[in-house]
């Protein structure tokens, strides 16, 4: 009766998983209590925990009646801290063979033994509250299991929600181009993400990204590398220098054993010129007559280590051509024998000759082909496909410009950045490519656009990002023509009079090193004028498209 | 349809000592932002005093007249050590540079096929 009484007062069981790493009961009654008819006072003490590779977890599995603290000779740390606790009985509690828990007791009131008859109602009881308490472990496993299911699938909800909030809504409505995307999110949400930006210039910057882990902690690195990306593309233009400004932002906020592989590329839409950098993302493809070829660029995923530069690299998608952007997902999916889809059966597939949805669509065919019916995604997909068509505008020898009439090339904004006199001369570069000019020709262009462009950031806009440079490139028959205007805050350019530099001077310290950039461009181009704008002034750079060379 | 790397990478420079005479080996670009690695390569290079100084540039894929001003520099820091300096692997492009600028009257401007 006492007995009983103390149970119902304190037993609590734990699930039956934790027999052998928690223990359950501990019923102890004081000693010093000599009335056994008195009120009874239970005493709780901590949980002992059994390790699962105690030896008493063996001794109650096996045991069929009550276990006797005191006749056990084990190495157990569990019963050395029962005995410090003064329990002196066992009762193993069991269900179908198995060992679900166990009630401690301590010394009766009476400081007798425990009897015959306790022993066998303790059995009794044992032997009838054990079925009940296995149900009752059932059922609290299946709560923790079923809230931990809720928990995860809410998860899910805020990962794919943050997800689609920061994937486009639209794709860009470009004349002379086909672009379809897909993203198919993995059950467990990875960190696949695209991006259209729209460019100062006109052009439009694409990136294709995947973040290391899945689900919220992926969406969030998703959705800060996808802001980030959005704030500089813009302003740095250069991939490699984006990716660069990204790395060191993202370097600064990662949580640790997580990065961000990433291919950003900007195109000309005019002149299907695609420069891009990659930070350790999986190649673009580019299709071309049926031929598929990879564009190559390497550099370190984002988010790992401070300080790492990206290179650049270039190609043309011409008219007809197609570029395939695409994640890990594709590449690495498999099929029920474990055989990974891979490179060249992506390639493979790319090489037919669809464009846009449809293209979108036979790559999928082909990857669900490969993994079978019953296959469960285990990545993110991602795929962006650019395709320009087939009519599209090609400058070159089989379409010669108007006689006589100048024709524009190019007209971009530059920010003034020291060092972005190279991206003025990269772009007048790729501008003027489809004239073929002569290599040498070509070489003197870019060292002038070069140096005025340098002359235009430094002093025209007072090295202030916010007030650009405008570049204007155009071609008539017979020459082409750049034109790099500033805000003319460095005063009227000096030209015609200035001096050829005293390098005698420079050497013996009297005049500066520098001051080489007018008297090059001077030297380097046909035809050297300036012009008064509204904002400022600009200088018109001349180079005879045939002979005249300087 | 081709892909060529672009030349965006920074300065890097190199000095290897030969008998009687110090070699900087440039690979990059040569504008304002070479200015310590060009320095720093000089005064290694001063390892060997009085020696030839020979600047190769096979690998340098952009100069512009912040970069010819550096140049410049090390043409003055060689008078004043008294040691002579010549050019290698120019393109046909620089080697017009150095010859409008007059830095070639400076140094001796050598081809690739020229023993060092």
């Amino acid at each position: 009766m006492t007995i009983i009484q103390s149970l119902r007062r304190t037993i609590g069981l734990g699930p039956r998983a934790d027999v052998g790493t928690e223990s359950v009961v501990d019923v102890s009654a004081p000693s010093e209590q000599p009335d056994r008819e008195a009120t009874i006072e239970v005493t709780e003490v901590s949980p002992i925990e059994i390790a699962a590779d105690d030896p008493l977890v063996a001794v109650l599995q096996s045991s069929t009646e009550l276990v006797e603290v005191e006749r056990l000779t084990l190495e157990s740390p569990a019963l050395a801290a029962m005995r410090e606790h003064g329990i002196r009985l066992i009762v193993p509690l069991t269900a179908q063979g198995e060992l679900i828990g166990a009630l401690y007791l301590g010394p009766r009131l009476s400081e007798q033994d425990y009897s015959t008859d306790d022993r066998r109602l303790l059995s009794s009881l044992a032997g009838l509250a054990s079925p009940s308490i296995r149900v009752a472990q059932l059922v609290q496993t299946q709560a923790s299991e079923e809230a931990e299911r809720q928990r995860m699938e809410q998860e899910l909800q805020v990962a794919t929600m943050i997800q689609q909030q920061f994937l486009p809504h639209s794709l860009p409505d470009l004349p002379e181009w086909q672009i379809a995307a897909y993203y198919g999110p993995a059950r467990a949400v990875g960190g696949d993400f695209y991006d259209f930006m729209e460019l100062p210039d006109g052009r439009i910057g694409v990136v294709v990204g995947d973040v290391t882990d899945k689900g919220v902690p992926a969406a969030l690195v998703m959705a800060r590398t996808h802001s980030i990306l959005r704030a500089e593309a813009p302003r740095l233009v250069e991939p490699g220098a984006v990716l660069k400004q990204a790395n060191e932002l993202l370097c600064q906020e990662m949580p640790s054993n997580m990065f961000v592989t990433c291919l950003y590329g900007v195109l000309d839409t005019t002149s299907g010129f695609f420069r891009f950098a990659n930070a350790g993302h999986n190649l673009p493809y580019v299709r071309s007559g049926g031929e598929v070829s990879e564009f190559r660029a390497t550099g370190m995923p984002l988010g790992l280590l401070s300080g790492m530069e990206y290179e650049e690299a270039e190609g043309t998608v011409g008219p007809g051509d197609s570029l395939l952007l695409y994640s890990d997902g594709f590449v690495e999916a498999h099929d029920p024998d474990g055989e990974m889809y891979g490179f060249p059966r992506l390639r493979s597939a790319f090489s037919a000759d669809v464009s846009g949805s449809e293209l979108v669509d036979r790559l999928l065919d082909d990857l669900h082909a490969f993994t079978g019916s019953g296959w469960e995604q285990e990545d993110d997909l991602t795929m962006v496909t650019l395709r320009r068509s087939v009519g599209a505008s090609r400058l070159g020898p089989d379409q010669p410009a108007t006689p006589d009439v100048a024709r524009e090339l190019l007209d971009v904004s530059i920010p003034s950045v020291i060092g972005n006199e190279r991206l003025a001369m990269d772009r007048v570069a790729e501008a003027v490519a489809p004239l073929g000019l002569e290599p040498e020709r070509l070489e003197r262009l870019k060292t002038a656009v070069s140096e005025a462009a340098m002359n235009a950031i430094e002093h025209g806009s007072g090295g202030q990002p916010e007030i650009p440079i405008h570049v204007r490139v155009t071609t008539t028959d017979t020459q082409v023509q750049v034109r790099i205007a500033d805000m003319g805050l460095g005063g009227e350019i000096p030209l015609g009079r200035s001096e050829v530099p005293d390098i005698e001077a420079k050497l013996m310290g009297e005049q500066s090193p520098r001051g080489w950039g007018l008297f090059l461009i001077e030297a380097m181009v046909d035809e050297l004028t300036t012009e008064k704008t509204e904002q400022g002034q600009a200088v018109v750079l001349g180079v005879n498209l045939d002979g005249g060379a300087s | 349809m081709t892909t060529r790397p672009s030349a965006e990478a920074a300065l890097l420079a190199r000095v290897e000592d030969g008998e009687g005479m110090s070699r900087i080996i440039l690979a990059g670009r040569l504008d304002r932002d070479g200015e310590r690695t060009l320095a720093d390569a000089y005064a290694a290079a001063e390892t060997v005093p009085g020696a030839a100084v020979e600047v190769d540039f096979s690998d340098v894929d952009y100069i512009n007249s912040t970069g010819i001003a550096l140049v410049v520099r090390l043409l003055a820091d060689a008078r004043r050590d008294g040691r002579p300096v010549q050019a290698r692997g120019l393109s046909e492009h620089y080697r017009e540079i150095f010859r409008i600028t007059r830095l070639s009257d400076l140094m001796t401007i050598v081809d690739d096929g020229d023993a060092a």
